[in-house]
């Protein structure tokens, strides 16, 4: 009971993490049609960034809010130098260009970093368990992950669905040319959002860094995670997003603990110990896979939201 | 015409380097560029095939580095049954490459764009995980290949030069075979497929069947490519078939010229001899080619081939 519990609430808290990666991939990818591969590229520098602040400033919270913002002004900056010149070109050209860029920021982290990974060590006020129901703690830096991703979905939700920026983005992610012929400032548009995209990329990989280890390809692995939830949620749609997320989260945890002991239960001891390490990472491709074969647009496509 | 003239002659150029390459390692006693090059060949295969589905056929897998695996696994596993010989070897790696792309594509293929790069990505990370869980076959830490495929004294894959030129000759075979592909009645639906897939459908071809069949042909033949490239590192692991691999053979297709029938291997040549080149000038390298890839995506259109086209023209 106990483990269930503790392995629920791991698998819940890392899908709100990858819904914060998945979200900027969609923003972007829905609204300016960019697939962007650097995206994990901005997820291991928000890591970076934070252990690197964190240890100038000797605190965790100053190092947290400058790492998110120097992750929103790289944003800016690679938006502006490099992917704005990329809009309206095949989707193979982006594939090639940011594929360049996480070479670009893999080497450029080897080069001031060094190869060795950081630490992010966490406050003590973080650390202590806090009781969630009668004998069972859970440790608080995980229960704040939640709140700050489930606080951060909120606002997004809010933001996009509730107020004349995201009326825009929305427009914009239908027909790019209406909103530019209706006088606005498209180009500031693109890179607001691309901007936040990567704040939020910044925001997973900063939060997920006292929990890991930051090094070097970090986004790599969590890239491909976050791809697969956007495809199973529907391209463009951030409740998709939202729920894929939890969904994939939830089954690659409960999978890595519970897979195991499953097939211990119908294999002998030796042949599941084998299957089940490649089973449970698997799972999650399962899904797309069979979502994709049932439903080629996603579970919930943007354009019926 | 004169643009035509300088790729032409620029591919005439480096085809005749490959195959006097061995001459000239004989003569300087550099047998560090002969390793080198055989590996160049061997991806730049790979490259061509995925060049067959991608710039021909529309399709973007990205996922191609799995077939890498499977016949460099089919090769390995089978050295460690003790089956050596290569008579057995590459048939079952081609035959196990063309049944897994028979499989991955009849499902990818319902699927068009970028949900298609997905799905094709994903069933290449699902047989990392795969190769990464065979602890019979080394698991993570991948397979040694003890012996070389045996050709009964036909011809001897431990001999240097021999292996080369087998390589260079599969590859000559397989660029030939994309070229009649391409030019035949098949070829052409196919590349009516990439244009409008509705129309073709309308006028009565069954789109899907076509497709399919292509998708098979570039498995099967990037299937040799990893049979090959077993051979040639005697080492097969999980890591062939990761992800970023894949990028990068979708790299050398654009590199060079997607949808060319040499811009593939140009590209193949010209990314491992600057990832060579950079890596001797600085540890650093890849912050030099990050960005050169980004510069050639900006400027270069239609890659290396493009670019030479353009030349000519003035």
């Amino acid at each position: 009971m106990l483990l269930v519990v503790e392995q629920f609430l791991n698998g819940l808290q890392f899908g709100l993490l990858l819904f914060l990666l998945a979200a900027g991939l969609t923003l972007v990818f829905g609204i300016m049609d960019l697939v962007n591969l650097a995206h994990g590229s901005l997820y291991m520098m928000g890591a970076y960034f934070a252990a690197t602040f964190a240890a100038w400033t000797g605190s965790f919270l100053l190092g947290a809010l400058m790492a998110l913002g120097a992750t929103l002004v790289l944003g800016i900056v690679l938006e502006v130098t490099a992917l704005r010149h990329l809009y309206g070109r095949d989707h193979l050209d982006h594939v090639l260009a940011t594929f360049g860029l996480i070479l670009f920021f893999n080497e450029a982290v080897r080069l001031i970093w060094g190869p060795a990974g950081l630490a992010l060590p966490l406050p003590a006020w973080l650390t202590v368990p806090v009781p969630i129901l009668p004998g069972i703690h859970y440790p608080a830096y995980r229960l704040a992950i939640i709140a700050v991703a489930l606080l951060v979905a909120l606002l997004l939700y809010l933001g996009v669905m509730r107020t004349r920026i995201g009326m825009l983005i929305r427009a914009g992610a239908s027909n790019r040319e209406m909103i530019g012929a209706l006088g606005i400032n498209i180009k500031l548009l693109y890179t607001l959002v691309f901007g936040l995209g990567a704040a939020l990329a910044g925001l997973a990989g900063l939060m997920q860094a006292p929990i890991l280890t930051v090094q070097i390809g970090m986004g790599e692995n969590i890239l491909i995670l976050a791809f697969v939830i956007i495809v199973i949620g529907g391209i463009g749609s951030i409740r998709g997003a939202f729920l894929a997320a939890i969904f994939v989260g939830m089954i690659d945890t409960l999978g890595r603990a519970f897979l195991p002991n499953l097939l211990r239960q119908v294999l002998s001891g030796a042949a599941a110990s084998t299957a089940a390490p490649a089973l449970s990472s698997m799972l999650i491709y399962l899904l797309m896979a069979i979502v994709l074969v049932v439903r080629p647009e996603g579970l919930f496509p943007a354009n019926r939201r | 015409m004169k643009g035509l003239s300088v790729s032409k002659a620029v591919t005439a150029l480096m085809l005749a380097g490959l195959v006097l390459l061995p001459l000239y390692s004989q003569l300087s006693g550099n047998i560090f560029i002969l390793t080198l090059f055989t590996r160049i060949i061997i991806l730049a295969l790979a490259a061509a095939s995925l060049n067959l589905i991608m710039g021909f056929g529309g399709m973007m897998s990205f996922g191609h580095a799995a077939y890498l695996g499977i016949g460099g696994y089919a090769v390995g596993m089978l050295a460690q049954e003790g089956l050596g010989s290569g008579f057995i070897q590459f048939p079952v790696a081609l035959a196990a490459s063309a049944i897994y792309a028979l499989v991955i594509g009849a499902l990818s293929l319902r699927t068009r764009g970028v949900y298609f790069i997905m799905i094709t990505l994903a069933f290449a990370q699902m047989a990392y995980y795969v190769a990464s869980g065979l602890a019979r076959y080394g698991g993570d830490d991948g397979l040694t290949i003890y012996n070389r495929s045996d050709f009964s004294g036909l011809i001897n894959l431990g001999n240097r030069v021999q292996f080369y030129y087998l390589c260079l000759a599969c590859l000559f075979g397989v660029v030939f075979l994309i070229w009649r592909i391409v030019n035949s009645r098949f070829g052409l639906v196919v590349q009516g497929l990439r244009s409008n897939e509705q129309r073709m459908q309308a006028i009565g071809f069954p789109a899907k069947r076509y497709k399919l069949v292509c998708f098979v042909i570039s498995g099967t033949m990037c299937g040799l490519a990893g049979a090959l490239l077993a051979n040639n590192t005697d080492f097969v692991s999980p890591a062939v078939m990761y992800w970023t691999r894949s990028g990068d053979l979708m790299v050398m297709v654009i590199l060079g010229g997607m949808g060319t029938l040499f811009g593939p291997i140009m590209g193949a040549v010209v990314f491992l001899l600057l990832e060579e080149f950079l890596s001797q000038i600085t540890e650093y390298w890849a912050l030099i080619m990050g960005p050169l890839l980004l510069l050639i995506v900006l400027f270069g259109r239609g890659g290396i081939m493009g670019v030479l086209g353009r030349a000519g023209r003035g």
